[in-house]
This record gives C-alpha cells, sequence and structure tokens, in this order.
C-alpha cells in the first residue's frame, strides 16, 4: 500500500474520468433536452478519433511530425464530428419527434449499430496504432512514474474544455436558449426560441466534446478501432446517470467516479471484471437514486 | 338532511409539496354518497394535483384521505398505489386525455374490467371454460357501458382516431368499467362544444343517478357546474376558500373575487 | 422541380464532405500506407443524390397517409388487408406449416440446419415480442437469457449427464427465474433506463462467462454437448438434424399458440395498455410491477428453453456467441416485422436470418443494414412490416338481448 502506486492510480482513473465525463456531457445535455439516450452518441467519439487517426496517419506518412499534427488533426476531427452529430439529428431523430418515446431510442439504436458498420467496412475492423503525439515533457520527468505528460495534457484540455462550457452556457445567448429549453421545451418555443436550432446545437456541442474525448483517448492509448465507441459510450452514459442526468457538474462528477473506481478496482484487485464494474454501479445507482446524485427528482406531471 | 348522507370519501388537510412549490395546502372536503360534488378554481390552483393524491399517482406529503364503504371498514388511501385505490373504489379521467391509443375503443374499456376479473397467464393459455366466460363478461360489460355512453359505433375503432368529445367519454366509459364508488372526472367537459356540453351533464347525471356511483369533478364551465352539482368546493393557490351549495358559491364574495371576478372582467 | 433539384445536390455535396475521410483515405499506420480511393466520391454523391429524392418522397408520404389516418380512412396495404381477414389467414398459416413439415424431406442437412437457425430466431423473436412488442420493455440484453439456457444445458449435460429432454423445461424455468431476478429491482424504472440496465445485464453475462473458468471453462466455451435423444437410438447427423428440426417446429407453434392465447387475453390486453400508458394503465387498477414482472419473465422463458435447443444443435457454446449483437438482431427481427404482431416477428427472423444466409455478398452488409433498417423503420413504418392485427370481439349488447327476452 505505497503511496506513489496509489498516486497512480489516482491519476490514471482521473484521466480516464475526465474522459468520460467529455462523451458524458454530450448525453446529458441532450438528455435534459429532449429526454432521448443517444445512443450513436458512443459512434460520434468513435468517429472523431477515427478522422484523427486518417489526418495524423496522412500527415506522418507525408512527412509532417510533431505537435502541430495534433492540433490539426484534432481540429478536423471535431469538425467532422460536430457535422456527423449534425446530420445524425437531422435524419434519425428530427422526423421522430412527438413519436412514442422508445421509438427514437431504438432509431438511436439503429443509428449505432450502423455508424459502427460504416467504419467498418469503409476502413478496418483491426485495431490501428495511433501516433504519438503528445511529446514527453522534460519538466514532468520527475513524477513521471506517477502522472505522464498525455495524462497532463489531458486533464489540462478536459480543465479548458469544461470551464469554455460552462462560460458559454452561463454567459452566452445560446447557452441562455438552451437552458430554457431544457427547463421547458414548448415554453420555450412560445417565447420565441428557435428550439430545432438549439436541438442541433446541443447535438453538435456535444460531438465536438466527444470528439475531444476521442482524439484525446487515442493519443493516450494509442490504438483505435471501430468498436472503441460502444463501450466508451455506455460508460459514458452511465456517467450521466450517476451523476444526475441533465445535469453538467453531474456528468464531471459522474465520470470521475467511474474513472476512479475503474483505476482502483484494477489497481487493487483484478481487471478482469473491470468493464462490468460500470454496469453494476449503474443498476445500483439506479434502484437506489434513479435521479442520480446531483440530478433533481422530478415528478411527472399528469 | 345532509347529517344523515353517507359519507364517501373524507379527505383532511392534504397538502402537497413539489419541492418548494405548495400545489395543494391543507385541504379538506368530503363527499357523500350520491352527490354530484366539483371542484372549481382558478388555472394552477391545485385541482389536479388533489385528484392525483387522492387517486395515489402522488403521494402527498401530509394529510388524510379516508373512504368509507358503506357496510365495509373504513380505509386509508394515502401512500396506496393507484391501482390499490382503484380497486378501492375510485375511478378517474384525465384532464389531458390518456387513453390507450393503440388499443380499440372496446378493448379500453375492456382494460378497466382488469381489477374485477381474474385470470392469469396459466389460466389465459390453457383457455378452459372458466376463463372463456370471464373474457366473455368483460367484452359484453364494456359493451354496454360504451352504450351507455353512446359510444357503441365505434367499438372497433381505434381510440386515437375518435373525436375529441367522444374520447372524453370513452374515458368515463373506462373508468366505469372498473366498478368504481366514487368517480373522479378531471375537466370532462374541456374541449367540447355546447352541444357535447349538454349531452355530457345528461350523462353525468345518468351516471349519478343509475350507477348509485357518487362523483367529484373538475371543470371550469360554470354553467356546467352550477346545474348539477351541489355541493361545490372552490380552491385558489391550493387553499380551499370556499364551500357549498351553487347559489352561496355564486354570491361568496371570496370566489367572485378569486374566481368569478376574473371571468366577469374578462 | 429546380429546388429540389438543388437541395439533392446540395446533400449529396454535404455527404461527400461527411464520408470524405472515411470513404475515400485509408491509411494503414502500421505499415505507413495511404490508399485513395477517389471512386467513392462518385458513388457517395449519386447515391446520396438519388437517397434524397427517395427520402422526400418517402416523408411526404408518411404526412398523407398519417391525414389519411386522422380522417378515418383505411391506409392498409392490400397485404396488410389480406392479413386481417382471419379465414384467409388461418389458410396461409396450414399451408405454411404443412410446408415446414415437408421441409427437411425436400432440402438437405444444410438447407434444414439453416432453417433451424432461422427457426430458433422466430422463437428468439416471439419471446422478445412479448416484452418489447406488447408490454413496450425496451430489453436489450435479452441475449443473456439464451446464454442462460445454453449454458445450463451446457453445464448439465457435461457434469450430470443430464440429457436434452429433462434441460429443456429447466432451461425455460432458470430463464424465466433470471428474468424474475433482475426484473424485479428494475422494472419501475423508465423504459429508456430499463433498456440501458437490460443491455448491462447483457454484458455482465457475457463477462461473467468468460470470466467464471469453472463454471463456463471461460473464454474457450464448452464442447461436445449431446444431441437431444430419442429412446436411445443411436442417429446420424443427417438424422439429428432432421429431429432437431421437428423439435424446433413444435416449438415454434407451440411459442406461436401461447403467445396468441396471451395476447388475446386479460394479461396481454395488460401488457398492450402498460406499452400504450404506464399512468392510464396503472389508475385503472392494473399492478404496473406484476404485469411488467410477467412479461419480462415470460420472455425469458422462451429463450432460456430455445437456448437449451441452441446448444444441443451446436454442440459447442462459448461466450462470444452472447453477444450485444445478437441482441441487436433479435431485436430488430421485432421491430422490422411489426411490434406485437406475431406473424410480423416471424416474418422478421426470417428475412434476417435467411437473407444473409442466400445473399452471401449481402452477409458482410448485414449489419449496417440492419442498422439502417431499424431507424428507418421507426421513421416511416413504426408498426412494422405486418402490423399488429385488431382485436374484435363478439357481443350481444343490451338492444340483441332486449330482442331476446322479449
Ligand atoms: N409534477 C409537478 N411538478 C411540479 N409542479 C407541479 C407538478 N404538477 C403540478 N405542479 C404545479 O402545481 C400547481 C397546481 O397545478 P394543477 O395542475 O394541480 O392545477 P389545476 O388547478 O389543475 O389547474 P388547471 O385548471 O390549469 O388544470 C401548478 O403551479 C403546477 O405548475
Ligand atoms: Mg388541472
Amino acid at each position: 500500500m505505497d503511496m506513489e502506486y496509489f498516486l497512480e492510480l489516482f491519476f490514471s482513473g482521473l484521466t480516464r474520468g475526465s474522459i468520460y465525463a467529455l462523451i458524458a456531457l454530450g448525453y446529458t445535455m441532450v438528455y435534459g433536452i429532449i429526454q432521448l439516450i443517444n445512443f450513436a452518441h458512443g459512434e460520434i467519439y468513435m468517429i472523431g478519433a477515427f478522422v484523427a487517426l486518417i489526418v495524423a496517419g496522412v500527415c506522418t506518412i507525408y512527412g509532417l511530425s510533431g505537435f502541430a499534427i495534433l492540433i490539426l488533426a484534432a481540429a478536423i476531427a471535431i469538425l467532422y464530428a460536430a457535422a456527423y452529430g449534425y446530420t445524425l439529428e437531422k435524419i434519425a431523430y428530427r422526423p421522430l419527434r412527438g413519436s412514442p418515446r422508445l421509438s427514437p431510442l431504438i432509431s438511436a439504436i439503429g443509428m449505432s449499430i450502423f455508424l459502427q458498420n460504416y467504419v467498418l467496412l469503409a476502413q478496418t475492423p483491426d485495431y490501428l496504432p495511433f501516433p504519438r503525439l503528445i511529446p514527453s515533457f522534460a519538466f514532468m520527468d520527475p513524477v513521471a512514474h506517477i502522472i505522464g505528460s498525455a495524462e497532463l495534457v489531458i486533464l489540462v484540455t478536459t480543465l479548458v474544455t469544461m470551464v469554455l462550457l460552462t462560460l458559454l452556457i452561463k454567459k452566452t445567448r445560446v447557452g441562455k436558449a438552451m437552458r430554457a429549453t431544457q427547463q421547458d421545451l414548448s415554453m420555450a418555443r412560445l417565447v420565441g426560441i428557435n428550439v430545432d436550432r438549439v436541438i442541433s446545437l446541443t447535438f453538435v456541442i456535444g460531438s465536438v466534446l466527444a470528439a475531444i474525448g476521442g482524439v484525446l483517448v487515442a493519443s493516450y492509448i494509442g490504438q483505435v478501432n471501430f468498436y472503441i465507441g460502444f463501450l466508451a459510450g455506455v460508460k459514458a452514459f452511465t456517467a450521466a446517470v450517476l451523476g444526475g442526468i441533465g445535469s453538467i457538474p453531474g456528468a464531471v462528477l459522474g465520470g470521475l467516479i467511474i474513472g476512479w473506481s475503474e483505476s482502483f478496482a484494477a489497481g487493487y484487485f483484478s481487471s478482469d471484471y473491470e468493464d462490468i464494474l460500470t454496469f453494476v454501479l449503474l443498476v445500483v445507482i439506479l434502484i437506489v437514486r434513479p435521479a442520480g446524485i446531483l440530478g433533481k427528482v422530478r415528478k411527472q406531471k399528469v | 338532511m345532509t347529517d344523515k348522507k353517507h359519507k364517501l370519501l373524507e379527505v383532511k388537510g392534504l397538502t402537497m409539496d413539489f419541492g418548494g412549490l405548495r400545489a395543494v395546502d391543507s385541504v379538506s372536503l368530503t363527499v357523500h354518497e350520491g352527490e354530484i360534488a366539483a371542484l372549481i378554481g382558478p388555472n394552477g390552483a391545485g385541482k389536479t394535483t388533489f385528484f392525483n393524491c387522492v387517486t395515489g399517482i402522488y403521494t402527498p406529503t401530509s394529510g388524510d384521505i379516508l373512504l368509507h364503504p358503506k357496510g365495509l371498514a373504513t380505509r386509508r388511501l394515502n401512500g396506496l398505489k393507484p391501482n390499490k385505490v382503484t380497486e378501492m373504489g375510485l375511478a378517474r379521467t384525465f384532464q389531458n386525455i390518456r387513453l390507450f391509443s393503440g388499443m380499440t375503443v372496446l378493448e379500453n374499456v375492456m382494460i378497466g374490467r382488469h381489477c374485477r376479473t381474474y385470470s392469469g397467464i396459466f389460466r389465459s393459455i390453457i383457455r378452459n371454460r372458466s376463463v372463456r366466460e370471464e373474457e366473455q363478461e368483460i367484452v359484453e360489460t364494456s359493451y354496454r357501458l360504451l352504450e351507455k355512453v353512446g359510444l357503441e359505433k365505434f367499438v372497433n375503432e381505434f381510440a386515437r382516431n375518435l373525436p375529441y368529445g367522444a374520447q372524453r367519454r370513452l374515458e368515463i366509459a373506462r373508468a366505469l368499467a372498473t366498478d368504481p364508488l366514487l368517480l373522479l372526472l378531471d375537466e370532462p367537459a374541456a374541449g367540447m362544444n355546447p352541444y357535447e356540453t349538454s349531452e355530457l351533464d345528461q350523462l353525468i347525471c345518468r351516471i349519478s343517478e343509475e350507477e348509485q356511483i357518487a362523483i367529484l369533478l373538475i371543470e371550469h364551465d360554470m354553467k356546467l357546474v352550477m346545474k348539477i352539482s351541489n355541493p361545490i368546493f372552490v380552491m385558489e393557490y391550493g387553499k380551499k376558500i370556499a364551500q357549498g351549495s351553487p347559489l352561496e358559491i355564486r354570491d361568496n364574495p371570496k370566489v367572485i373575487e378569486a374566481y368569478l371576478g376574473e371571468e366577469v372582467d374578462a | 422541380m429546380v429546388r429540389e433539384f438543388k437541395q439533392s445536390l446540395l446533400i449529396a455535396l454535404w455527404f461527400v464532405f461527411l464520408t470524405f475521410p472515411l470513404m475515400v483515405v485509408r491509411v494503414n499506420t502500421i505499415e505507413n500506407i495511404v490508399v485513395w480511393r477517389w471512386e467513392n466520391i462518385l458513388w457517395v454523391a449519386i447515391g446520396a443524390f438519388l437517397l434524397s429524392y427517395c427520402w422526400r418522397y418517402m416523408l411526404a408520404r408518411r404526412r398523407q397517409q398519417s391525414k389519411k389516418a386522422e380522417e378515418g380512412i383505411d391506409t392498409r396495404g392490400p397485404l396488410q388487408a389480406a392479413l386481417d381477414n382471419v379465414q384467409l389467414r388461418n389458410r396461409a398459416m396450414a399451408v405454411l406449416l404443412v410446408l415446414a413439415v415437408i421441409f427437411p424431406l425436400v432440402f438437405d442437412t444444410y438447407q434444414t440446419n439453416i432453417m433451424v437457425t432461422a427457426l430458433i430466431f422466430v422463437v428468439l423473436g416471439l419471446g422478445l415480442n412479448i416484452g418489447v412488442g406488447l408490454a413496450g420493455l425496451l430489453d436489450l440484453g435479452y441475449v443473456a437469457f439464451f446464454g442462460v439456457g445454453a449454458y445450463t444445458y451446457a453445464i448439465l449435460n457435461a457434469n450430470f449427464d443430464l440429457g436434452f429432454w429433462i434441460v429443456l423445461p429447466i432451461g425455460g424455468v432458470l430463464g424465466c427465474l433470471f428474468g424474475v431476478v433482475l426484473g424485479f429491482p428494475i422494472l419501475r424504472l423508465r423504459g429508456d433506463y430499463l433498456a440501458i440496465v437490460t443491455l448491462g445485464f447483457g454484458m455482465i453475462f457475457k463477462v461473467v462467462m468468460e470470466n467464471w473458468e469453472t463454471l463456463s471453462k471461460g473464454p474457450s466455451g464448452i464442447a461436445n454437448i449431446d444431441r437431444p435423444g430419442l429412446f436411445g437410438l443411436e442417429m446420424t447427423l443427417a438424422q439429428s438434424t432432421v429431429y432437431i428440426y421437428y423439435i424446433m417446429i413444435a416449438l415454434v407453434v407451440l411459442t406461436i399458440i401461447v403467445t396468441n392465447r396471451l395476447k388475446n387475453s386479460r394479461v396481454g390486453r395488460a401488457w398492450i395498455a402498460l406499452r400504450e400508458d404506464e399512468i392510464a394503465c396503472v389508475a385503472m387498477g392494473i399492478d404496473m410491477a406484476r404485469t411488467k414482472l410477467s412479461a419480462y419473465a415470460l420472455g425469458a422463458f422462451w429463450a432460456g428453453m430455445v437456448g437449451v435447443l441452441f446448444a444441443a444443435k451446436t454442440t459447442f457454446i462459448n461466450p462470444a456467441g452472447f453477444t450485444f449483437m445478437q441482441s441487436a438482431i433479435i431485436l430488430s427481427i421485432v421491430v422490422l416485422g411489426g411490434m406485437g404482431s406475431i406473424l410480423g416477428v416471424i416474418l422478421g427472423a426470417f428475412i434476417l436470418v435467411l437473407l444473409p444466409e442466400y445473399l452471401r455478398a449481402f452477409s458482410e452488409y448485414r449489419m449496417l443494414v440492419f442498422g439502417a433498417a431499424m431507424t428507418l423503420m421507426m421513421i416511416f413504418r413504426p408498426q412494422g412490416l405486418i402490423s399488429n392485427l385488431r382485436q374484435i370481439y363478439q357481443y350481444k349488447g343490451s338492444k340483441e338481448k332486449a330482442a331476446h327476452d322479449g
């Protein structure tokens, strides 16, 4: 039980958790507004990672190198993830407004399967190594056995992203419109908010966050394949539920809890059951407190 | 006179909070057997919430809801699940129509029979004689109820395809199918034209007379309320502010201020 | 006209942009090769252009149909109308049954084997249909119950030498038991949460089977499971396949009868009502927890039973056979065929199992098409290929009764 090992697990949990949180934000924001589990959100994350891989791969092969590639790859990945998220909403969810609750969910599952197989067929079923783009910073050397450079980059990026997101939601006009729509969709429409635009925007923002997560994970873990979105998506969704779906701080908290519990469980016990730990957590939290840790219990109006 | 009537539903100090909002604030009221009582009040007064508490959809924050079925022991309804409340003899309709839209009109009413019939999974698979008889009983009873509310020409139509007024009546038929002692109607005339409304008031009177069912109704249509109901309870901001006969209510200054005044102004 | 053309052109452009990195570029970061597949731009453009026309047409049609339905006009197609005719439908079923019975006499073992697989999925579809189609409980981990049945037989057979016929009911009961135990705490959850939790159960089952070596032999699975016996008779592989085929036919017929009876019973109506509106349902005196649990557990029962048969058929099972994708396939059978519709689910199972089997070229694109189909069905034909039959009841009514009495 030495401290260093504990800290190492702590930081790796924090890193993972912050990435789950990034993805969870997309779930939570979409759910908050249209009460849909965007099952295909994990696939957007995967597409983000894949596009980044393609850009980075092409750049490396044509002789570019270094940190600049990472920025370029991330930018293009974000652009594409946003485009996919936007299109997804338009095709698969918008025509289903006002239909029974399960219809859009089934549609989302369909899209998730479709996108996975689209990438599988268009690219490859194999894992592809992601080029190492995050350099090792010299100033990190003394603590490198506890927290690596990549982890630092991830943590800083996530932090900055979240601050920006909070500012966007709290301070800007669109943010206000989003909050209003989340409170009461039909009321928001009545007071002249273009609800369709707000929903599209929510998908776009969620996708951007997922893509950032995707790029970070890909460069951290070092490989990508068409299937990574599924499990990450489910875990991130669990994080959102755990923290209280619809709540942005809740998503972050949920992500961190899951990241830490995975990291510590794997570090101190065994990693055999790592992937299902999340589900056990999910089942327990839903039974004990369905609204999540920070979620408000809302009674359905009758 | 009134003292002799048998108390059926007795609500004492019912309170319901939503977060910081007190939607129903210690409301007490009593409905006697054979009465058509009305609950009125401006929008947002807490009438529907009151219904939801009484029927078990919400668990009230505090207060007592007692049902005194004639000849049986008194039952406390707070905290019971809605289906138990319905079994005890309270049936309701909804302000925003909640029919089983993908089922036929007849099937909607048949669902109401559920809590008065017994066949379970195994017997339904075997489908022996007693099951078939029970099934037929459900169908006949339901059909008769449809005749009663005047929907027999729609029997096999999907509920969602019915005109609005007919949907409201179907909700009443479905509630009646549960053999209630007390029927709670949440704005049964909302969205109806004057002709439909007058048909509805006849229907409500008929149900009260023929079936010996007490009725408590929420309604904004004052003409209807004044015509058929006695007593009338008035709510405003979650509180009961008045109760009495239509005449008393009409002359009550508080009510005029809270409710009727509002309409006169408009 | 011109506007539509322009719009489609824009959509085509958009999709060219959207698919560019994934469809055109292919990098291999292991060997550092980039392949540029420029021709794909053309295909994407043409495809998106044409599809956008279809999309618009279908949306317009959907609007028309819903308008017609509002006015009470019959919008059924000729096939649906024919199927709504009970007499015709019964005759069709009889013909199908005869065809099913003579099938193995006409076709060879290979074909029969494929047919058995299709029939397994028919039962799975019908079982899931009880939960998803009738009661509206979206179960994304249904394959776990199938796995419970399969592992029950495999383990009991390997360790205690129990035969197929004894384990068949045990598998069903155990599946059912799992359904009750898992369902009990979670069934009060809202529909979409329930879906995710059941998805979790599916995954938990797989991971447990992978790691609990002593029980399940881990990822390598259990082999040499006995085929079904027939009074100790020695059977060749071909004979055994035919035998399994007939067992499967019997199981399908049993499932159809049971689900059909339940659907038109007091319990079945309660399921459907629950799907339509939970709050109205409880307000009408239906016990939600019990009703949901019965639907969930009964669905699990069929999965458990057919799981036993699956293990006996393949004689080898491992955790990799019980993935989310299997659950998704079963779900798409129900969605495609028509939620709540027995005939629809049967048709759905045949399409989804046989199509990839006989169109080899198609099998690669199988999941791609299934995924797209699920979304498209939800948008354009939520009732599925064959929609649920409207139940018509016989009644006398008070007027006729009066006439009788008088
Ligand atoms: N589930 C709920 N959660 C939070 N607040 C609620 C809920 N249901 C009702 N309220 C609030 O309680 C108050 C009373 O609402 P209620 O629906 O009971 O009014 P009402 O008298 O039926 O009005 P109306 O005539 O418009 O139907 C309102 O302010 C409403 O916003
Ligand atoms: Mg109301």
